[in-house]
């Protein structure tokens, strides 16, 4: 059976693929999306965070025996408290001035930690098994399916479509929006703004630190997994629109598929469909596509 | 801007010092050998730290001087990055006397520091890397590949699997040097022999993710994944075949497989595998004897490469004896003279076009229960002899062997 | 008016005498046993951060993405005078041109948008450039292009000697140098000065910013270009790292270390980043990256100004007291 030409198992198991990935592009960018949506900074760490997830998860396996569900729960909460100090200590210093240096500051903490990472555990990578519920895969006809790689688009979204609710449906949600807004006004009404900006930039570090540990059994760990990613996120990003968080969510997923659906076509294009897609769309619609004008 | 730019004036002059990588000091009393491997990397285990040990083994074995002159070693780690490789070889030779280059892991960096050594009329000798370029396109005479080459893994294993039945293939490859020319050359080993190759896949080296290049191995169909890769990268392919059960329709033939590797991924997932090397430890009494020295040190058993390392080093310093000198023209026509007799081969010789002829092995991967101890993982098949494992003149591309 | 005249001359005086200085120290270098090839990197790394510097620095534009057009260069060069046997001028010339064309390109689709979207688009752009070097078959992937002669200068003076090359290169750098002085002083450098001050006073004087960032986004394309080039034939090869986002990291510190704006600071910059690289690089091994990070971020938080931007400030200071 063909579509296009390709046997129809390679394209949907292609297909498939992609949208692991786009569940993975989703995360990260909604992490990054709320990050630059609520405080105007570009987080360059983001995909420092997402490594260190992923680490959290190797070491709290191998040296305390701490199972995958605990450290689900357990990698975004370190992870989180790290960017709150981070935020705490040298972020808050540079609201005031020209935000490329809050992208200069993460780019070098992001090169700090991918370092230290890299002296501790190498480069070759490290590999984390598939918890043992989630094993196994099922056979679709036209692939065969780990498990695993089910259960990632499955938490991903679930993930991505809660965060989207909070903020965009709830008071605590319209708080932060508002915060950002006029943070002053909100200021007078009460509401402790600095602490919610701290928050949230944990909370989106934390978001990585989730997407790391989700992603730790599909690909090697190693310290640079991080810094190949982060790049592909920000094209993503500058796509859906770098303040719509449904913006960002939506194009992490779609972009994921395109990805996917080049690979069966024309391989080699792979890498950068993305960006030759977010080169049409700045030449289009300079906003991105769910963005609001400046 | 006044005084600020005599500051920065004497700020530049200054910190370019700090730069400086020492002074130019040609050494005629030490010998130094230089090392430059992938140290940290996908490629670390099979080589790696452990082999510079080897050369340190192989001095520490002939005293630490010969001809009444000291012997260096210096080590580098090139991050399988050829520029940082080819920068590295060049200072050393311009600025810290060094002798002799032995090149580690990681074809493109061997075919980097070939260039900068013919062009410095220094002995460079290949060790761990594969790409039989070095003694055919990219032959001159100054360089020499010692251990194995890409061709005699594509007439061993490939020749052995298309043998036992796999006749399409399908390879999965790393994106460089190496990858495609273990690539060129067993696809001729396999269609020499009647079979065919239905496709083929790059694949980033240290690639994180196989699966979409699995799947699209998988769809053509083959009956053979070739895995063109090494190290690390097939440790993962490996993995990812058995997640996404490719190993179901398809059998896994790892053209480069070291026994780092085999230790790693385990004999369950592994047995049955053939594969070509080098040498194995525990092939004889002598082998095993020298090993279980390594061992003593290192905790874990010699690959081939790093056994390599160790006779090359050794056999480079004998010919620095024989001829009291460690001038390279008259060290390398030395080496061509002589057999090589030791832990490495038997009975080998390096030929006119820099390689070095020597036995190779088809092994297989023992079952878990035929393994009697740890590193115990290899029955050997058969023994090929140097002359029909290697490049033959008539196949041969180097321009200066005719 | 008298002691303004008379406080203008006196630092222009102790300008030149420092860069005459430092012009001596250039040229006296490889007799005083610094390893030339280093000298030859720490040259072309300092001509690119003074490109990025005339964006930055002068423009107010940050490029996250300069490396695509600093390895472009060298790519194009090294193939032309490799593979077609080019002089090396005309190679050096080729890579220049191709790389402001890919500026020209990059900068058309960046300016759309502003301050830190711009930087993002700029990364993104150059990720692709990244993957087309990857993939092409004449850049050679991942084991670049290597054994590139360095030929003839305009077939009399062979380049071969390391010396003969490095007084070129300090040639260059020199006129590039006063190149970017020239530029800066200049009204088209006044309007760009107004740009990064104000942009929206500059629009409204009736400038056509867009038309001026474009210009200075394509010149400081070129002189990346030219330094890669350079670098080229320098080194003799190409590989991926040369256009690596790391690298525009790096030069961006290099840029920040020395001195954001300021003439001397991008190469002060370059030389000490590329000479702690080379110093403690046997020392301390792969820490070197963490110890480039956490001057990143001390740049960043501390020492916005740089050395020289210091060193000046300093200055204006005690010119005050």
């Amino acid at each position: 059976m063909e579509i296009f030409g390709i046997p129809i198992q390679a394209f949907l198991g292609q297909l498939l693929l992609g949208l692991v990935n786009g569940s993975f592009y989703a995360m990260l960018s909604l992490g990054l999306a709320v990050i630059f949506g609520l405080l105007g900074i570009v987080n360059f760490a983001h995909g420092a965070f997402y490594m260190m997830g992923a680490y959290v998860a190797f070491v709290s396996l191998d040296v305390f025996g701490l199972n995958y569900w605990i450290t689900l729960l357990l990698a975004p909460l370190l992870v989180g408290t790290v960017g709150v100090i981070l935020e705490r200590t040298l972020l808050k210093r540079l609201y005031k001035i020209d935000p490329i240096y809050g992208l200069l500051l993460t780019f070098g903490l992001a090169l700090i930690a991918e370092g230290v990472f890299r002296e501790f555990f190498g480069v070759s990578g490290q590999s984390y098994p598939v918890p043992e519920l989630l094993q196994g895969a099922t056979n679709l006809g036209f692939m065969i399916l780990p498990n695993y790689r089910a259960w990632v688009v499955f938490a991903s979204l679930s993930v991505c479509l809660s965060t989207w609710f909070v903020i965009e449906r709830t008071r605590l949600g319209s708080y932060l929006r508002a915060g950002t807004e006029n943070p002053q006004l909100v200021q007078a009404f009460g509401i402790n703004v600095p602490m919610m900006v701290m928050l949230t930039y944990g909370a989106g570090c934390g978001l990585a630190a989730l997407a790391g540990v989700l992603a730790a059994p599909v690909i090697q760990i190693n310290p640079l997994m991080g810094s190949n990613l982060i790049i592909v996120v920000f094209a993503v990003v500058v796509i859906g629109g770098m303040g719509s968080i449904m913006g960002a969510i939506i194009t992490g997923v779609v972009l994921g598929l395109i990805e996917g659906l080049t690979k069966v076509f024309y391989p080699e294009a792979s890498n950068i469909v993305v960006f030759v897609i977010m080169a049409i769309v700045l030449l289009i619609r300079p906003a991105g596509l769910f963005g609001k004008e400046a | 801007m006044k005084l600020k730019k005599i500051i920065s004036a004497l700020g530049i002059a200054g910190l370019s010092m700090v730069g400086i990588s020492a002074q130019a000091q040609i050494s005629g009393d030490v010998i130094r050998i230089g090392f430059i491997t992938d140290l940290s990397g996908l490629y670390a285990d099979i080589d790696g730290p452990a082999g510079a040990e080897a050369i340190r083994m192989a001095i520490a074995d002939l005293g630490g001087a010969v001809a009444g002159k000291k012997i260096e070693l210096l080590v580098a780690d090139h991050q399988n990055k050829p520029d940082v490789a080819a920068a590295k070889a060049r200072e050393w030779f311009d600025t810290q006397g060094v002798d002799m280059l032995v090149g580690g892991t990681n074809s493109g960096t061997a075919l980097a520091m070939a260039k900068v050594a013919q062009e410095k009329k220094k002995l460079f000798i290949a060790i761990g890397a594969g790409t039989s370029a070095l003694t055919n396109e990219q032959c001159n005479a100054y360089t020499i590949h010692y251990a194995y080459d890409t061709v005699a893994l594509a007439k061993g294993t490939g020749g052995a699997v298309v043998k036992a039945g796999g006749k399409s293939w399908y390879f999965l490859t790393a994106d460089y040097a190496f990858g495609a020319s273990l690539q060129n050359d067993t696809a001729n080993v396999v269609k020499a022999a009647g079979g065919t190759v239905v496709g083929s896949v790059k694949h980033p080296l240290s690639a994180s993710d196989f699966s979409s290049f699995l799947l699209q191995a998988q769809g053509s169909k083959a009956q053979i994944l070739g895995l063109a890769n090494a190290g690390g990268d097939t440790i993962n392919a490996i993995k990812a075949a058995n997640e996404f059960g490719i190993t179901k329709s398809m059998k896994l033939a790892g053209l480069l497989v070291f026994i780092n590797d085999i230790h790693s991924l385990g004999l369950k997932s592994t047995q049955g595998m053939y594969l070509t090397d080098s040498w194995y430890w525990n092939k004889d009494a002598e082998t095993r004897t020298w090993s279980r020295k390594f061992f003593e040190k290192l905790k874990r058993m010699p690959s081939s490469l790093q056994a390599a390392d160790y006779s090359a080093a050794s056999q480079y310093l004998q010919a620095v004896k024989a001829t009291g000198t460690d001038d390279s023209d008259k060290v390398s026509a030395q080496m061509k003279k002589t057999k090589i007799n030791d832990i490495f081969a038997k009975g080998g010789y390096i030929r006119e076009d820099g390689r070095m002829i020597h036995d190779m092995y088809l092994m297989q991967v023992k079952t878990p229960e035929k393994s009697v101890e740890p590193w115990d993982y290899y029955n050997v098949v058969e023994t090929i002899k140097g002359e029909a494992a290697f490049t033959t003149k008539a196949e041969s591309k180097c321009a200066s062997w005719k | 008016m008298q002691t303004q005249n008379t406080s203008k001359q006196k630092p222009q005086r102790w300008a030149l005498i420092g860069l005459s200085i430092c012009l001596a120290l250039l040229i006296a270098a490889p007799f005083i046993g610094i390893y030339p090839i280093f000298m030859m990197k720490a040259l072309c790394y300092a001509m690119f951060a003074m490109a990025f510097n005339l964006l930055m620095g002068f423009t107010g534009l940050l490029s996250f993405g300069h490396a695509a057009f600093f390895g472009a260069a060298g790519y194009t060069t090294g193939l032309l005078i490799r593979s077609f046997g080019w002089s090396p001028e005309m190679g050096v010339l080729a890579g220049t041109v191709i790389a402001s064309v890919c500026g020209l390109g990059v900068g058309l689709i960046a300016i759309r948008r502003q301050g830190i979207y711009f930087a993002m688009v700029t990364l993104a752009m150059a990720q692709m450039f990244y993957f087309v070097f990857l993939q092409a078959p004449f850049t050679g992937g991942e084991d670049g292009l290597q054994g590139v002669p360095r030929g003839k200068l305009l077939g009399l003076v062979s380049l071969e000697n390391d010396l003969s090359l490095y007084f070129v290169l300090l040639a260059v750098f020199a006129a590039v140098f006063m190149f970017v002085i020239r530029i800066v002083h200049s009204p088209y450098g006044q309007v760009l000065k107004a740009i990064r001050e104000n942009e929206s006073r500059a629009i409204s004087l009736g400038y056509n910013v867009n038309k001026y960032k474009l210009m200075a986004f394509v010149l400081s394309t070129a002189i990346a270009g030219l330094a890669g080039s350079m670098k080229t034939l320098a080194l003799g090869f190409v590989t991926l790292n040369d256009a690596h986002w790391s690298l525009s990291g790096e030069v961006i510190l290099m840029t920040l270390l020395g001195g954001l704006g300021t003439f001397t600071g991008p190469a002060l910059g370059a030389f000490t980043i590329i000479g702690l690289q080379n110093f403690l690089a046997d020392q301390v091994g792969s820490w070197i990256n963490v110890i480039i990070g956490v001057i990143f971020v001390i740049c960043v938080v501390a020492f916005r100004r740089g050395f020289i931007g210091e060193l000046k400030h300093w200055m204006t200071l005690r010119h005050k007291a």
